[in-house]
């Protein structure tokens, strides 16, 4: 296998992967915070703000994966 | 396939090469700069529609900014909704047909990134002091002072690879439907894209505004005592 062939597989393997864990994490705190605003809706406002900012923290490993596959794939060291 | 990593030169202005998104990022500064300027000058005690759209924008953000920070919020509010307001109408350029938006190019999101990280600090020293700030770096171990500079830094990479990676990808996802069918296909995507660009500029402005919460934070250890305290009734 060519170095581009490896990279492509890479890339989509870290992309698949990468998306696995974050889209669990991000379901199950989105699943507490319904939870907490269903049982005390009056403080909704400070949860949604708190999920958001916690959601923004979760993505970044999907987004850290996004970068290696963008890497692989646009600005690959190892292809000249 | 052209590379979202690279971005290509549309001028150069003697030895200074100017790129799209360059041109555009200027541009929106400039319509947001005159626009609140030529408002700003006109306002009266009997607000007019648009001074009192204006006010409704800056108060709201004013008093998100004060739920974080949880003081006065008016020091960080030139900052916070100047970055909120250039991120929304950057998020949203895409509806004006030929434009695209300058957030989906490295440089523009490494600048803001720069900027967040630049006035964390300067925010920080301002309140505590040059030498009180420096000292949370070796709270409460200087054994740990190699995590924190670590932390430091990677919060703002992912700050700006966050925001660049979602209006990037919405890009590409929306380049791959259009070669794949091409009419009417794609405008759910559009309003999909729309909703995740305000969605990435709430989040871009909250966390920056939470990052400058925590540097002029005024006793971080104490921090469990004050949530329990306004858990009580």
């Amino acid at each position: 296998m060519s170095v581009q062939v490896v990279s492509i597989i890479g890339a989509v393997i870290a992309v698949s992967f990468g998306a696995l864990g974050p889209a669990m994490a991000e379901g199950r705190a989105i699943q507490a915070a319904m939870e907490a605003i269903a049982r005390q809706p009056e403080a909704g406002p400070t949860i949604s703000r708190s999920l958001f900012v916690g959601l923004a923290m979760i993505e970044a490993m999907a987004i850290y994966c996004l970068v290696v596959a963008l890497v692989l794939l646009f600005a690959n060291p190892f292809v000249k | 396939m052209i590379s979202p990593l690279h971005e290509s030169t549309l001028l150069s202005i003697g030895p200074v090469p100017v790129s799209g998104s360059m041109l555009t990022s200027v541009g929106i500064t400039l319509v947001l700069g005159i626009g609140s300027l030529i408002i700003g000058r006109s306002f009266r005690p009997e607000p007019g529609k648009l001074q009192a759209i204006l006010e409704v924008i800056v108060t709201t953000i004013l008093e998100q900014i004060e739920e974080v920070t949880r003081k006065d919020g008016r020091p960080y509010l030139p900052l916070i909704g100047t970055l909120f307001l250039f991120l929304l109408v950057a998020n949203s350029l895409p509806l004006v047909p030929g434009l695209l938006p300058p957030t989906e190019r490295l440089e523009t999101v490494m600048a803001l990134g720069l900027v967040v990280f630049v006035s964390v600090y300067f925010f920080g020293i301002r309140r505590h002091g040059l030498w009180q700030y420096l000292k949370h770096f070796f709270q409460p171990t200087p054994l740990l002072f190699p995590i924190h500079v670590l932390s430091e830094l990677t919060r703002t990479f992912s700050l700006m690879m966050r925001l660049f990676g979602n209006i990037m990808s919405h890009g590409l996802i929306l380049g791959v439907i259009v070669s794949v069918a091409g009419l009417l296909v794609p405008i759910p995507i559009i309003l999909f894209g729309l909703l995740t660009g305000v969605v990435q500029a709430y989040i871009f402005t909250i966390l920056a505004t939470v990052y400058i919460a925590a540097a002029v934070e005024d006793h971080p250890k104490s921090q469990g005592h004050d949530s329990k305290e306004s858990v009580r009734p």
